[in-house]
């Protein structure tokens, strides 16, 4: 039943075979037909701009007080596009491989190729748009490579190349927001998505300053609306990240593909105490020059730099010798923690592992690693109030980016018509592990060159369609539904905070759910989350009025994540195997790797929404592999 | 530790708003300082109160959502650092501390220490982007810029966009903002055509916004959590009295 709607043809050819044929809307219907976008990080605010200087009228909704505070704002390490500027034998094919390689083999090839083929003219794009990417002394583009591949091909601004692209994407914007193309309401919050006739129509929002509860119609609506990682309370995202757009579009007919695969970010700052709200990520670049080890004996107590040599376990060298310490982050993530598990932990906590930069700095020179990372390290002296060029990092894993989200076709679009879902919102190209540098990719590749086609390729047969009527009885019904649920979360009247539920829900992810997972802690964890969203809607308090409510806010998204957290444990449970990310203590082998299991597991787990306390509708989607053969990941 | 605070609270913006006196025991050192402030609102929760609103989002001093005026300084006593990035380290025990929201005309309060900083996206719709559509650009390697022009049109455009410039300048003024944006593009082949037209919408929409003069007192650049430099001022008057005398 479900139909990814892949082309025909080779592999190369796929995305031009489908550009060739995709219907088009002329200049002069553009105007006439418009698009709602939620969200306005990379994916979001590059459609809104691409569709705007396209002539459709735009409207763009983030929560956030301006669009260009959009969590792509952190992505530190760099993007990546198969330029081969390095002469290092890069190319499309190759880029693919290493993606639907690191993804293990849990991803569709038709979706990865096209990723690969589109990266190159990303980077000329936001050259042009003014992005100042690391340049050589000539003049030329620089590269650096990235964990999971054996290649240069990730281009960097320092290490705040996610904050030079929005800046980008959000400069794009807010030129098409002066010439009128685009409408933007920041602090506005989608709480519900509105069908007509099955097909997605407009959204209903809540101005998260006045309280207003406004209607918006559309012939299409887009959500780009990131990721849900915040779920575990403790994760590397913004404190205003949440899966409520993708949750309230599941509720109303759109299925959510693979919840359950979380990265788990291999170089994080350790958690220091109970109080904590974030764990700041540590780029991944990191990892190009510092190298990762653990004392070879328990309880050590010496400094770091008093450990010889020899009595240091370089874990990520010693057990994948061909990648060492750029493997990719599932693994080097497991393998962080299973030495903090056996006792070699180091820190206070003796919850995580050190990062040494002592051999790139005597090899390199001071200069150049400043030049590379200063602003990480400055980061880091700030937070935690240690000199990293003089003393190793102290890092530990943390809850990242969801390769799950919307299920979406070849088109990006998901199951209810018109309703698409672009960047981390949808759960199209990782598979089951995402490689670093390619969340900026898949964001603004969906944004600039996916999108604009496809929609084009839906919008062609709604021309004729009238604007849609905000007073039809689905906006009433929609409205009235967002009403009650706020009116709810405020007269529940108990004792506990929103944010002591979203911590004890997030300790029971982390726990169950997290790095590995077992059949048993799967099931608790399904009825400690029953339980305790029963007691959120017996014992929650919300105090305040309906404008600016910072609790009211968190409320609502936190109801989301209660339901959301149940759907992923189920996703893990009944994947009986290990894959990228989603490790399986019962699948495993005698040396800990991981156990996939192609010859049962080899489809995309599809969810539908049954209703309230009833378990989710399992559909599955086969992955077929016609141009690679499925391999055991090594990165030995 | 042991923290007394004196916050600003103030319902909306129509309210006339005041300091009001909160205590906060077993205050971790090790906290960030937004941390804190959840420790008080966790607290008030507790007693059944509104708790204070203040902005924030990332946490890692990248989105330029917080900001706060701490004890009359923008972001708190630290060097380029932004609120979220100060740690309960940087205060002793017993302590008073004062937070206020960041205040100037362009900026009004919307409810405790929230302001609206939305002047800012006006000032870049005005003209702060490089007018290039989807699908218009080159091989990126066609136009070769070189190591010290990137860096440096890196360095501008670093800012967060945190209006800390604006909290501290006596004037109010946003020429730091501004500038950095002016800065960052007109250093670049890319950005560099349509400078003089940039900057001559961008100052007019500052004035508009009702941000001041510049004070020329560089207190922005010693608050800036990104270190931008007041130089860039200097470059904008220059392209600014540039772009008058070519002005057709």
């Amino acid at each position: 039943m479900l139909d990814a709607k892949i082309p025909d043809g080779p592999l190369e050819h796929k995305w031009r075979h489908y550009k060739e044929h995709a219907k088009l809307v002329n200049p002069a219907n553009r105007k006439k037909l418009e698009v709602i976008v939620v969200g306005t990080g990379l994916a979001g605010s590059a459609i809104a701009a691409s569709l705007g200087e396209m002539g459709y009228r735009v409207k763009s909704f983030c929560f956030q007080d301006t669009p260009r505070r959009a969590h792509s704002v952190a992505a530190q390490g760099g993007v990546n596009a198969c330029k081969n500027y390095k002469n290092d034998g890069d190319n499309v094919f190759r880029m693919f491989y290493d993606t639907i390689k690191g993804g293990d083999f849990r991803a569709r090839e038709a979706n990865v190729y096209r990723l690969a083929e589109c990266s190159a003219s990303l980077i000329d794009q936001a050259v042009a748009q003014g992005v100042p990417f690391g340049r050589e002394y000539g003049g030329y583009l620089n590269n650096r490579s990235f964990g999971g591949v054996q290649v240069s091909r990730t281009f960097y601004a320092r290490g705040q190349t996610g904050q030079q692209l929005l800046l980008g994407a959000y400069q794009a914007l807010m030129r098409q927001v002066h010439q009128g193309t685009v409408k933007m309401y920041a602090r506005h919050e989608m709480l519900e998505l509105v069908t007509i006739d099955g097909k997605a129509k407009g959204v209903i929002v809540r101005n998260l300053d006045t309280g207003e509860i406004e209607r918006h119609g559309a012939h299409a609506v887009i959500l780009a609306t990131g990721g849900f990682g915040k779920i575990y309370y403790l994760s590397t995202l913004a404190m205003g990240c949440n899966g409520s757009a993708i949750w309230r579009a599941h509720k109303k007919g759109a299925l959510i593909a693979n919840p359950s695969w979380t990265q788990i970010h291999p170089t994080s700052l350790p958690q220091s105490g109970e109080y904590q709200s974030k764990l700041t990520l540590m780029s991944e670049s990191l990892r190009n020059d510092g190298r990762i080890w653990v004392p070879k004996k328990q309880e050590e107590n010496r400094l770091p730099n008093q450990v010889p040599e020899e009595e240091r376990d370089y874990y990520l060298e010693r057990r994948y010798p061909a990648f060492g310490n750029l493997s990719p982050r599932d693994i080097a993530s497991r393998a962080a923690k299973e030495r903090i598990d056996a006792g070699y932990g180091v820190g206070p906590l003796k919850n995580a592992v050190y990062l040494d930069f002592s051999k790139a700095i005597k090899d390199q020179g001071i200069d150049k690693i400043r030049e590379k990372y200063g602003n990480l390290f400055r980061m880091y002296e700030k937070i935690t109030g240690v000199d990293a060029y003089k003393e190793p990092m102290k890092i530990s894993p943390a809850a990242h980016f969801s390769m799950g989200g919307l299920w979406v076709d070849y088109e990006l679009m998901t199951t209810i018509p018109g309703l698409f879902a672009l960047g981390e919102a949808n759960f199209a190209d990782h598979g089951a592990n995402r490689l670093g540098a390619n969340s900026l990719l898949q964001a603004c590749v969906d944004g600039y060159f996916i999108a604009p086609y496809t929609l084009a390729n839906y919008l062609a047969d709604e021309i004729k369609t009238p604007a849609t009527d905000v007073h039809h009885p689905a906006f009433d019904a929609a409205v009235k539904q967002v009403e009650e649920q706020l009116h709810l979360l405020k007269s529940i009247g108990g004792k506990l905070s929103t944010d002591y539920f979203h911590k004890t829900l997030g300790k029971i992810l982390y726990d169950k759910c997290g790095l590995s997972r077992s059949a048993e802690g799967l099931e608790a964890a399904i009825g400690e989350i029953r339980e305790l969203r029963q007691q959120f809607y017996a014992d929650l308090f919300v105090p305040g009025g309906y404008a600016i409510n910072s609790e009211l806010e968190k409320a609502g998204r936190v109801a989301d994540y209660l339901e959301l957290g149940e759907l992923m444990c189920y996703d893990a449970l009944t994947r009986e195997e290990s894959c990228g990310a989603h490790f399986r203590l019962e699948y495993q082998t005698p040396e800990g790797e991981a156990m996939r299991n192609d010859a049962d597991f080899a489809f995309i787990s599809a969810w539908g929404w049954a209703g309230e306390n009833q378990p989710p509708v399992w559909n599955k989607e086969p992955l077929i592999f016609e141009f690679v053969t499925p391999t055991v990941r090594s990165y030995k | 530790m042991h923290i007394r605070l004196k916050i600003w609270r103030q319902e909306n913006s129509h309210d006339t708003g005041k300091m009001q006196d909160y205590a906060i025991a077993d205050v971790n050192p090790d906290m960030s300082f937004l941390e804190m402030l959840d420790m008080l609102n966790e607290q008030l929760l507790a007693q059944g109160q509104r708790v204070v609103e203040f902005d924030h989002d990332c946490r890692e001093g990248i989105c330029g959502q917080c900001g706060m005026m701490i004890n009359g300084r923008a972001h708190g006593p630290l060097k380029n650092t932004t609120t979220c990035q100060l740690h309960m380290r940087s205060f002793r025990e017993g302590d008073t501390i004062y937070i206020e929201p960041f205040r100037a005309t362009a900026f009004p309060v919307k409810c405790d220490l929230k302001v609206d900083r939305s002047a800012f996206d006006r000032v870049i719709q005005a003209g702060g982007y490089v007018a290039v559509n989807t699908g218009q650009a080159p091989e990126a390697n066609s136009i070769p810029v070189g190591h010290p022009v990137a860096e440096a049109a890196f360095d501008a455009a670093a800012c967060i966009g945190c209006g800390a410039c604006v909290a501290v300048c006596k004037n109010s003024s946003a020429a730091l903002f501004t500038s950095a944006k002016i800065t960052h593009l007109a250093l670049l082949p890319q950005g560099a055509v349509e400078a003089q037209e940039r900057v001559r919408r961008m100052v007019d929409q500052m004035d508009a916004e009702g941000f001041g003069h510049c004070s020329n007192t560089e207190a922005c650049e010693a608050e800036c959590p990104q270190q931008i430099s007041v130089l860039h001022i200097a470059r904008m008057n220059w392209e600014y009295n540039k772009a008058q005398l070519l002005k057709k």
